[in-house]
């Protein structure tokens, strides 16, 4: 089937950690319009929590502001861009490093970069000190050649 | 999270039942953190059975509580990780200090 699917949406939100789950689960049912696997979908939900994560944890550091998530669905590819208002990243490649993290203590893993980057097919970060930090990231959903996933029935035995 | 503590094998089995994110893990870890001081386990096992959902955040939380559950003097395992999960584990390294083990559990 190849339908031409040209579609955006826009969502704001206050820098909540509460609001991660409702922002990757919004993401994740607007590109189920281009009819991704289980797989993708769980890849996109991820990259979108990391980003996500990003702006309130880091962007915004506890402070109150807006996350703005802009998606753009083509054909076969979904575009997002995930933006804060807040401190920047004075140096994106080093942030970018895997491990890298300012808040060790905090239990971070520093490893949000690294999935985005594994997770999505590109990743772009654009940055400035004091005005904030936009993470442009895009995947493309493969033709799904053939069967739905099925949910795997596990065997569950109960241990006592 | 539900978590059972077997007293024979000094062994406690965390089964998490919520997406793993940086809202979540804050419960996850201080209920966690509270029954590992209160048993003082030889072993830990993170049952994934149930999470449908994971980002990074839980890879601070295992490592957090692996160091915990060590300085203790306990190991720690997980245990049914989904592909996805397995994935983002496997991204960090932990599955080189942090074995995953076989648990049938309901």
């Amino acid at each position: 089937m190849k339908s031409e699917i040209e579609n955006e949406m826009k969502l704001e939100f206050v820098s909540k950690s509460a609001n991660e789950a409702f922002a990757r689960i919004t993401v994740a049912a607007f590109a189920s319009q281009l009819d991704p696997t289980i797989e993708e979908l769980a890849d996109i939900k991820t990259a979108v929590s990391e980003a996500v994560t990003n702006c309130i944890i880091h962007g915004y550091d506890k402070k109150q502001g807006i996350v703005k998530i802009f998606a753009r669905l083509t054909e076969n590819e979904i575009i997002l861009e995930i933006s804060d208002k807040g401190k920047g990243i004075e140096n994106v490649d080093i942030a970018k490093e895997p491990l890298y993290t300012t808040k060790p203590n905090l239990e971070r893993s520093g490893m949000g970069f690294t999935i985005m980057e594994s997770f999505m097919d590109r990743v772009d970060v654009e940055s400035v000190v004091g005005l904030g930090t936009k993470v442009t990231m895009s995947k493309v959903i493969k033709n799904k050649m053939e069967n739905e996933e099925t949910d795997d029935e596990f065997e569950m035995i109960t241990k006592e | 999270m539900e978590s059972k503590f077997y007293e024979k094998d000094k062994l406690l089995i965390f089964k998490i039942t919520d997406e793993i994110d940086d809202f979540s893990v804050q419960k996850i870890r201080r209920r966690a953190d509270y029954e590992i001081e209160r048993y003082m386990p030889k072993k830990v096992v993170f049952d994934f059975n149930c999470v449908t959902f994971m980002d990074s955040a839980g890879i601070g939380l295992i490592i957090g509580r692996y160091k915990f559950v060590k300085m203790l003097g306990g190991t720690v395992a997980l245990a049914n990780l989904t592909n996805s999960i397995k994935k983002i584990f496997e991204m960090s390294g932990i599955l080189r200090l942090i074995p995953i083990t076989d648990l049938k559990v309901s």
